[in-house]
This record gives C-alpha cells, structure tokens and sequence, in this order.
C-alpha cells in the first residue's frame, strides 16, 4: 500500500515540478521557435508516457500486492496487446520523429540570402570577422596566423582585405536577417553557444563548420562554449548584440577592417592624402 | 507457446556424454586468490568493481560539493574538477557496470543458470580478472603520477585531450589510455569465454529459448562488448601515438597558445566516431544484463512468468543490433556530415519500439501477479521508474533538432545519469539482495536492505530530475559553476544545494548497504538453497554456496523454461526448471 503511495507521489510531484519550476527556457529570440514547439511535444508524449507507466505499476501494486492465499495468474504471451502496444508506440515515436526531421531539414538548409559571420574560438577567447564591401570573406590558413594576423587571413587574397575583424568584443548582428555563422577554431574543439537562439554546432580545428539563424529579437546576448575547451571552459564567454539595421551600419562603420590593422601606418597614410 | 509446460515434453535422457574432468585447485592460493572457479572469480570481480565504484562515489561528492557550494573546498580547482569529472565518469561506465554486470554477474550466473560445472576456459576467465585488476590499478595510479589524473572529460576529445595545459596532460592521460588498452584485452578473454560458455556449455534440454532472459541479457551485451570495445581499443592506441610518439591520427595543425605545433592533418571527429561507435553500444552493454536480470526479479518476486518471454528475447536482440547503427547521435552538433542527423535520428527512434516492449512486459508481468515486495523487488520497481524517466528523455536528445539546444547542457548529464547510472545501479543491488544468499548462504538484513532501497531511489531522484530543468535553461555540462552566467537565476543556487545535499545523503546510504554486506555474512539469517521458492537451476544446486563444480555427482537436466510460476494446477507455485513433468494420468 505504501509502496503504491509513494510510486504515486513520484508521478505526482514530477508532474508539479515540471509545471511549477521556475527553471525553464530562456525566451526565444531567433527563427528557431520550431525546435521549442517540437519539444513540447516531445513533453506532452513522454510526459503521458511516462505518467501512464508509472501509475500503472502502482495500481499493480496495489490491487496484486501478496496477500494470504493469493495466487499470481498464468498467462505467457498474448499476441494481439503485444502487437497493439507495440504500433502505439510507432505511432507516439513517428509523431515525435516527423515534426524533428522537418525542423532538421530547415536547420541544415540555408536561405540564399543569408549574410555570413565567421565565429573563430581559441582558448578561451572569440574573435569574429564580417565580410567587407565585397560581401565575401577571404580564405584563411593556420599558417599563416601570428600576433598581427591573429586569424590567419591570407594577405594574397583580395577579397580577405576588406574583412572586419573583432577581437574579444561582441558579434554585432542585424535583426531580421538571416546570418550563416561559419566557425573555426585555432586549437582545441568549441561550441559558441547562445541560449537565446537554440542553436549550436562544434567548432573543430582544422575543418570549418556552420549553422544558421535569423535573430528576431534585439538585445545583449550571452554566448557560452558548449563543448569542453580544458580549464577555462567555464569563463570563455562571448556576446552577441542585435540590432535594427541602421544601428548595425553604424557600428559597423567604426570596426576595422584586415588591411588597416595589418597595416596601420600604410592605412594612415593614405588617409592623410 | 513458448516452452510453457502445458502438454507433457519428451523426458530428455541424461548426458551421454562424459563429464569433463574440472581443474581441481590443490592449495589455498589456487583456491581463492589464483582461482579458475567461475564462482570466486566473479566474487573477485564484483568486489574489485565495488571497491573501485567506491573511489567514483567520493568523487562525485567532491564535484557535487563544488557544485552546490562553490570555493568550499579551497583545493578543486577547475583543473581538479575536471580530473573528477573524467575519472568519476571512466570508472563508473567500465571499471565499475561494464566489469560487475559481465566479468562479475556474468561468470557466477552464466554456468549455474545454464546446468554448467564452470565456463568453458577458466585458465583464461582467470587470466580475464587479473588483467581486469591490472586495469584498476594502473587507473589508479593515475592519481599518482606527476600532474595528477587525465581530466579531459570522461570522452577525451581530441585534440584537447593531449594538449599540454589540459589537467592530466602529462601522466594522467597515457596511464589512462594504457588501463583502458588492459581492460578491452582483459575483458575479451572474458567475454569469449562468456559466449562459448552459452552456446556450448548447456545443460542437457535446456535449449537457447529456456534460457533465462538474465542469460539472454548478459549474452547480447557481451557479443555486443565483444564488437564495440575494438573501436575504443584503436582509439586508445592511436591516441596514445599521438601523445608520445607525435603522430597525427586525430591532430590537426593547430595553435596552442600562441605557438604552432608539429601536428598536422589529421581528424578530431575521427576520434569521436570511433569512441562513440564503442560509446553507444556501451550504453546497452550496460543496460542489456541489467534488462534481463530485472525481467527474472519481477518474475521471480511476482510470482508470474515473465509477460511475452520470445518478445523480450527479439527485444534484446533488436536492441542490441539497432545499437551498432545510432552512434553519431551523440554527434549532432558535432560538425559531421549535416544530413547524418536524419538517418541516426531515426536508428535512434526507432530502438526506443523494442525498448518501450521490454518495459511493457515489466509492468505486464506485475498485473494480476502475487506480488512480494521484498527487496530485490523494491529496486526493480525503482528501476523501472528510473529508466522510463532516463529512457524517454532520451528521446529528446535523440531526435536530432531537439538535440540541438540540449546537447552539451546539464539536461544530457541528467539523462544519462538516470538512465545508465542510476537505473542499472538499482538493478545491480536488487541483484545483489537476490543472489546474496546463494553466494554466502545468508540472507541481507532486511529492514536495512528496505532503508538502503527508499533513500536510494527517492534521493537519486531528487538528484536527477530537477538537473533536467538545469540543462532546459541552457546551462552547460562541465561549468565547475554556474553562478557567473548571466540566463541562470540565483534560485539555481539553491537547487543546485539541493541536489548537493541529496547527493550526500545518497553516497552515506551506500555505507549502509557496505554494512549489511559485512554483517550479514556472520549475522544474516541462514538461507537455504532456495529461499525466494525460485524456478532457475541455481537455486537447485546440491550445495549452498554451491561447491566446487556445481552440482555434485549429476549434470541437472532441464525440462521446462524458467517461468514456471503459479502454474494452474501444481501444487507448489513454482515449477523448478530441472523438475520431471508428471507424467499424465487418465
């Protein structure tokens, strides 16, 4: 009886719990409200599931608890409920499974008209880098990174010269806009991530990787590394700012771009002309 | 039907073919310490792996300390904490499950649930365990060495995981590496030994489909063990060239603080591919021999034959085979090849079919049963609502986008803690509670066995499931705090207190069992051979604890499969399976 009770209660508070807990997601401020929606299925499915289950096992133990004299029935199989158990929960699984693929199938394609943002991690700071006028950002090499071109930016490639690099400071990005974030990074595996947007992918040295988001929402972001980085893991912190377009010129009329940091006293020059 | 003793069976003849002449040990060393008993090598192996599971737990109460109260211990550091985190999480995951559900469950139930006198290579079962022990120690040593133990994260991700300012880097890592290449070489003469043993070693009528699922379990995983560890072997090495030798396998060119190093053109994710091949069915490694020996407490303890015996035979098999192909679900957000994610995404959905079955046939099993609430009982009960809790976030995680926002998060550390930590660790000490009295002829105290159970189950709960909801507000795994993040409210403060506290408080229920397994060998109520009125051949041996080849003069011969219970019309409310039909009269 107590058993039964406290299998109950298990069901019950978790139940509470989920309903009542002041921990739950941040508010959304990316295009990726489908992930949070196919999650809440996800809840409802298994929450059902879950209950049912577990509410089940208590009357069980409850209504066939030993008593004196009592004897357990005889059945080995039956065909037919293990059939129907089993298609219900090919059809619980597929409604979880569709709606995921769908939302799967938008994450990995990326609109044409998406700008491009380069996140590059390394222990344990962030640096960025947005195209230039030219609307492309150029090839990099690891090779060729040092003190002055702390992103490995190849000097030979004209479309590199106009890049806008950012050290440490925060991403700038346009509300509205679908941005393609591109990630490399100098040593070890990372993960920019920022709650607020849902989305995530590893940066892993030696090969580039990507996601894509529209922020629909203005505002300071916090960006966390998500993937283990060794012992600074916990304070490498980034940020990201979104803000309507014209906000975002402004600021981005005051970065610098590749050539006027690699070459400073060459860029002052000409300006002075 | 099954193998359910409705008509009369053939009455098998007994075995014509000559007993094989044992290896009899002639002193106290090759009786107990050089054993080839399949018996005390699994007591050597249980007892290595709870004394080693015994370091895991007091490093998870450092880490939970620091969780919960950051700075309280002035020594973890962020370096310390990770050298918690990998070691807590290498040990619990091999050392401790994949070694006490097969090397020590696996050698004392295989030949006494089978009619076997010992497994069929005991020189090299010997050989298994003291390799196995080799494995802890050079573990061990790890925290020894200069620079302390591999703190890497239990997944030793390339390329930090060699790096020089990575904790452990030096020493740790190879020691760990090394102990890992030892318990896969350890473990296969084992496992061998196991599947050779299953297939060969039966007893006269007792056929693959009267074998009880517990068997079933440990037999799946172990032909599972025995095909994902070489991936996790070839990792080990490859990972151990990169670090002593420089070579470049899973290095790419890369800038480690501010200096170039020699590495160059090799692959991260190959790493990852090859630990998560090994990983995922790791997972079932651990959770097959934990499947079926709770299918055979429940059974046993509701006195009801196990609900769709042949099914939950399919299941573990479709489980065990699905697992090969759901790997790269712990890599969604890895970077690898996008359109994986629909493929593994569904692999990884559809195992949750044979899964939920397995968990169907539980509950149905209990349904119109005489059910015992002993203790063995009690924990099956917590385990299946653990792993129904652990078993249907998985399906968050493993439904590729939903993944997404949750990979990496406290949510994964809470998931798999109750799905793989805590469920199959309820299995084990239901387990325990169950055979104790066959291994020591004495029975657990019972009023502490109930204690141990209730603050073990209601706290790792309180534990686990509140984490989820850590994860679900973007905190990530591996912070050694929390506090700095600018989404967390100072109310995750005070869960994660919480969850400190019930740590602690679960980690010293555990002395309470320790206790009961010391006291009870001296003091414990004597058992009988058969004091659960069981139906499978070892609680029918001639001797408890059952002596040196098993069964004494006669090979049992087994005529039924192994649910007989409460069968209509027989007297007693269980049928043993080396029991004769009765002949029918009239």
């Amino acid at each position: 009886m107590g058993v039964a009770i406290v299998l109950a209660l298990v069901v019950i508070g978790s139940v509470v719990f989920h309903f009542l807990s002041p921990w739950w997601w941040t508010p959304i401020a990316s295009n990726w409200g489908y992930i949070d929606d196919t999650m809440i299925i996800t809840f409802w499915i298994t929450g059902a599931v879950f209950t049912a289950v577990v509410l089940f096992m208590a009357y069980c133990v409850f209504r066939f608890r030993h008593r004196e004299g009592r004897r357990a029935a005889y059945e080995p199989e039956n065909k037919r409920l293990e059939w129907w158990l089993a298609i219900g929960t090919g059809i619980g699984v597929a409604a979880m499974l569709a709606p995921g693929l769908v939302v799967w199938h938008r994450f990995v394609t990326v609109p044409k008209d998406a700008t491009v943002a380069e996140i590059v991690g390394q222990q344990w700071q962030w640096a960025y880098r947005l195209p230039g006028a030219d609307g492309h950002i150029g090839a990099t090499d690891i090779a060729l990174v040092t003190a002055d071109n702390p992103l490995g930016i190849d000097p030979k490639d004209p479309r590199g010269q106009d890049d806008i690099v950012i050290q440490g400071d925060q991403l700038h990005l346009q509300l509205g806009k679908p941005v393609k974030l591109l990630l490399r990074s100098l040593d070890v595996v990372h993960d920019f991530y920022v709650p607020e947007f849902r989305a995530k992918m590893d940066m892993i040295p030696g090969t580039v990787t990507y996601y894509w988001l529209t922020p629909t929402r203005a505002g300071t972001f916090e960006a966390l590394c998500s993937e283990l980085c060794s012992t600074g893991h916990t304070f490498m912190r980034g940020g990201v700012v979104v803000e309507p377009e014209s906000q975002y010129r402004d600021w981005l009329q005051q970065q610098k771009t590749f050539a006027q940091l690699q070459s400073p006293a060459r860029t002052q020059a000409k300006n002075q002309e | 039907m099954v193998d359910v003793m409705h008509g009369v069976p053939e009455p098998r003849p007994a075995a014509e073919t000559e007993d094989v002449e044992l290896y009899h040990p002639h002193s106290w060393i090759t009786k107990y310490v050089f054993s080839q008993d399949a018996k005390v090598i699994a007591i050597q192996y249980s007892l290595t792996a709870l004394a080693i599971g015994l370091v895991a737990l007091v490093l998870s109460w450092l880490m939970r300390l620091q969780l919960g109260f950051p700075g309280l211990v002035s020594f973890i550091d962020p370096e310390r904490y990770y050298q918690l985190i990998t070691m807590h999480g290498m040990i619990m995951v091999i050392y401790l499950l994949t070694a006490l559900f097969l090397g020590g469950f696996g050698n004392y139930l295989i030949p006494l649930m089978l009619g076997a006198r010992d497994m069929v290579f005991p020189y090299v079962n010997m050989l298994s365990y003291w390799i196995y022990l080799l494995a802890v120690l050079v573990l061990v040593s790890g925290f020894l060495v200069p620079g302390g133990a591999a703190g890497a994260g239990w997944t030793l991700y390339p390329p930090q995981a060699i790096l020089a300012n990575t904790p452990g880097q030096q020493w740790g890592i190879i020691v760990l590496l090394v102990s890992l290449i030892l318990f896969i070489i350890g473990f296969t003469m084992g496992g061998l030994n196991y599947v050779v043993t299953v297939l060969q070693g039966r007893a006269r009528g007792m056929t693959l489909m009267r074998m009880p699922l517990t068997i079933w379990g440990i037999f799946t995983a172990t032909v599972m063990a025995l095909l994902a560890f070489p991936a996790l072997f070839v990792a080990a090495v490859m990972m151990l060239l990169d670090r002593l030798l420089g070579t470049s396998f899973f290095m790419p060119a890369i800038i480690a603080m501010g200096e170039p190093l020699a590495y160059k053109g090799g692959s991260p994710i190959l790493f990852q591919h090859l630990f998560w091949f090994f990983g995922h069915p790791e997972v079932y490694i651990v959770a097959l021999p934990a499947f079926g020996i709770v299918s055979d407490l429940i059974s046993t303890h509701a006195r009801k034959n196990i609900f769709g015996y042949r099914m939950m035979v399919w299941a573990l098999i479709a489980i065990g085979a699905l697992s090969f192909v759901v790997w790269a679900h712990h890599m969604y957000v890895s970077g690898m090849y996008p359109a994986f994610g629909f493929f593994f995404a569904t692999t990884t959905l559809i195992i949750a079919i044979p899964t939920a079955i397995k968990v169907y046939n539980w509950v149905l099993t209990l349904w119109q049963g005489d059910i015992h609430l002993t203790v063995p009982m009690l924990f099956a009960l917590g385990f299946i609502v653990t792993f129904v809790n652990g078993g249907l976030t998985g399906l968050f995680l493993g439904n590729v986008v939903v993944d997404v926002p949750l990979s990496d998060t406290m949510f994964v550390v809470a998931h798999f803690h109750m799905v793989m930590g805590v469920a199959p660790i309820l299995v084990i000490f239901g387990a325990i509670y169950h055979w104790y009295p066959k291994v020591t002829g004495r029975m657990l105290h019972d009023g502490l066995g109930k204690l141990h159970f209730w603050v073990t189950f209601l706290g790792a709960y309180a534990i686990f499931f509140p984490m989820h909801y850590i994860g679900l507000m973007g905190v990530p795994r591996r912070y050694h705090e929390i506090g700095g993040i600018a989404l967390v409210p100072p109310s995750a403060a005070t869960l994660n207190e919480f969850i400190t506290v019930a740590a602690l408080i679960v980690g010293t229920a555990q002395l309470v069992f320790l206790f009961n397994l010391v006291w009870s060998l001296g003091h414990g109520q004597p058992a009988g051979g058969n004091p659960w009125r069981a139906t499978t051949l070892e609680w029918q041996t001639p001797h408890t604890p059952p002596a040196h080849g098993n069964w004494g003069e006669t090979l049992p011969v087994v005529y039924r499969w192994p649910y007989d219970y409460s069968v209509p019309g027989a007297a007693e409310d269980f049928l043993p399976q080396n029991q004769p039909p009765v002949p029918r009269t009239g």
